[in-house]
């Protein structure tokens, strides 16, 4: 196993050895065989743990890569998704109305960019916020989209797969997560990736070395929100109906702490926070079925607190997470998963 | 009708100019946006509830009781969580602020449930003080921009007339020169931080008998507030306050005349219209980073 990267091409490549091809190959094949194994119920969750990859990817180039913070990314989700739901009620085929779910959040992306490029911080935070909100309420005002009471997504037509509806949407989902694993991955490996990253370190020596910071924080808008809008599209399906009331701030913070459980910076982080918050997110809900754990919440509960609103240490635990990791781990799982590496490729010693 | 608006703009107003100096404070000390401001805000004004309906308390110890417990709020998420964070940057507080939030809610919600409770304050709603053709002024709007002209006042005295204030103001600008001169930087922080603390739960006590008690109640009334603080320039103490009754009226005016639905929208799209051309608020000097 070599270690040392000799030239540029040799860092373009997917994979670094075969270990990693293994392994790939090992996790694509899981993830293709899934569906004869489990009952459908998982499926969905996979589903859902797949909608927040996309979400979480596009966040973290924008957040962990270029370090522009966005408080905002539900909404362009819920423009994904309302789109989605737009076009294929007109009667467009679903690859065309993701793209352009795509393409329009994109543009709102560019467009939110726009007045982003001077700002920092909490200024920053407080505009994508507003852009959040803004989007929301205004979806969930216009008639022709349901308003507030919310639209049901029409089926799409999967049935030239010869499988089960909820089989062949599972690998819908999943095909598209994997093209944008392998995206986020190869852009952040060109020159728009160290582009970004040459702004997240120091914005001022990044114009001085010729990077347009114009340029490539507009870009890093608009390919972030892109994703969130391919998310949304996959989650829309995947609800089969959607409100406005799904898009909150609320949901916008779960995206960003998606991310810095993961690992700033890193694909292989988003992935990882993703699936672990979600995971989370199920079982904490919950709470009352885990074996152990369970009981003690439940005693504790009927000693101090309500017990029918148990449901809510979801929000505790969930709020701890995050602040732990970001006291202790600033690298999130993906830097618990580099430590435990390296301490195993040189035990014993 | 305009003088009716105007009331009604004043008093909403001076809530947010409330929240909004409640996150100027921390924002200036250590350049946290504490987003958990809303939900500390929220728990405080529980408390208040339950003293005072459950153990019957007489109103004004269980104010007291109150803020004695915002204030010990404050001081604990200073020093429990931000003082802990490993190699700092403001992303990390801002995931620390939004973590507490989460648990504050949680355990709120645990506690006392989601459904609305009614918070008993000395002041009605229904008690008119002034009336004429034109305009009505309630006891409670009253007491509202009254209670919050006080507390403005006494934070204005705090940071401008005491060395307490001093002691803030020259941590802000630099905190190496600060410490070299005898003054604890931690100290200042926490400090701060249950000011910062005390002065929004003010602000939740006087917005729980406008809106109901419960608690998801601070999650709008704080972006406002956030949003107030914003547009006035984070760092200035006039420009918050003056944000915050701006925002008041701009809502309450648009509301009114244009549309009730959008409110909330304009307030939060000429925000982001005034970033674009003021990046740093309206009242606020906007610095370059220089290298």
């Amino acid at each position: 196993m070599r270690d040392l990267k000799t030239n540029y091409f040799e860092d373009l490549q997917l994979f670094d050895n075969r270990v990693q091809v293994f392994w790939a190959t090992v996790l694509l094949l899981g993830l293709f065989a899934l569906p004869f194994m489990v009952k459908s119920y998982y499926l969905t969750i996979v589903n859902l743990m797949a909608v927040n990859v996309i979400v979480a990817l596009g966040l973290n180039l924008l957040v962990g890569n270029t370090g522009q913070i966005s408080l905002g990314h539900a909404g362009f989700v819920a423009l994904g998704a309302y789109t989605t739901v737009f076009l294929l009620k007109m009667g467009v085929p679903i690859l065309i109305a993701m793209a352009m779910s795509g393409v329009v959040a994109g543009l709102f992306g560019v467009l939110l960019g726009i007045p982003s490029l001077k700002l920092e911080g909490p200024y920053l935070a407080i505009a994508t916020l507003a852009f959040g909100l803004a989007v929301t309420i205004i979806l969930g005002r216009v008639d022709a989209l349901g308003g507030r009471m919310g639209i049901s997504v029409p089926k799409i037509n999967l049935q030239w797969t010869g499988l089960k509806y909820d089989t062949s949407l599972y690998y819908f989902i999943i095909i598209i997560t994997i093209i944008a694993v392998i995206i986020t991955r190869n852009i952040l490996k060109s020159r728009i990736g160290r582009a970004f990253q040459s702004i997240r370190d120091s914005d001022i020596a990044a114009s001085a070395i010729g990077v347009n910071l114009t340029k490539y924080k507009l870009y890093s808008f608009a390919i972030s929100a892109a994703f969130a809008g391919v998310a949304g599209s996959l989650w829309a399906l995947y609800l089969g109906f959607i409100n406005p009331t799904l898009f909150t701030f609320i949901l916008s913070i779960t995206f960003l702490a998606v991310v810095v459980l993961g690992g700033l910076g890193f694909v292989a982080g988003s992935v990882m926070g993703a699936v672990v918050m979600t995971f989370l997110n199920l079982q904490l809900e919950n709470v009352v079925d885990i074996p152990i754990l369970g009981s003690i919440v439940m005693k504790f509960s009927e000693m101090f607190m309500m017990p029918d609103g148990v449901s809510n240490v979801s929000w505790v635990f969930t709020g701890l997470i995050l602040i732990l990791v970001v006291i202790f781990e600033p690298l999130g799982l993906y830097g618990i998963w580099l430590r435990v590496k390296i301490y195993w490729k040189r035990w014993p010693f | 009708m305009i003088v009716q608006l105007l009331i009604s703009s004043l008093v909403i107003g001076s809530i947010y100019a409330l929240l909004a100096l409640a996150m100027s404070i921390t924002y200036k000390a250590s350049e946290v946006p504490n987003f958990a401001q809303g939900e500390m805000a929220m728990v405080s004004t529980f408390i208040t509830f339950v003293l005072l309906s459950t153990y019957n308390f007489p109103f004004y110890a269980a104010i007291l009781g109150s803020i004695i417990f915002a204030f010990i709020l404050g001081v604990l998420l200073e020093f429990v969580f931000l003082r802990r964070a490993k190699n700092p940057n403001p992303l990390s507080y801002i995931i620390i602020t939004i973590g507490f939030q989460l648990m504050l809610y949680g355990l709120a919600a645990w506690k006392w449930g989601s459904e609305q409770q009614q918070i008993n304050l000395p002041f009605s709603e229904s008690k008119v003080i002034y009336q004429n053709d034109a305009f009505a002024v309630t006891e409670l709007n009253l007491a509202t921009i009254v209670i919050a002209l006080i507390v403005l006042f006494i934070v204005y005295l705090l940071i401008q007339k005491t060395k307490l204030g001093l002691a803030m103001k020259a941590c802000q600008q630099n905190v190496n020169a600060a410490k070299m001169n005898g003054i604890s930087a931690n100290f200042i922080m926490l400090v701060s931080f249950g000011i910062s603390s005390v002065v929004g739960a003010i602000a939740g006590i006087l917005i729980a008998p406008i809106i109901t008690l419960d608690p998801s109640m601070m999650w709008d009334p704080l972006l406002k507030g956030f949003a107030a603080a914003v547009l006035g320039g984070m760092k200035s103490l006039w420009g918050v306050v003056l944000g915050g009754f701006l925002l008041g009226i701009i809502e309450n005016f648009f509301g009114f005349y244009i549309s009730i639905e959008f409110k909330s929208v304009v307030a939060f799209l000429i925000i982001v219209i005034v970033l674009y051309f003021r990046p740093s608020g309206i009242f606020d000097k906007h610095y370059v980073r220089k290298v």
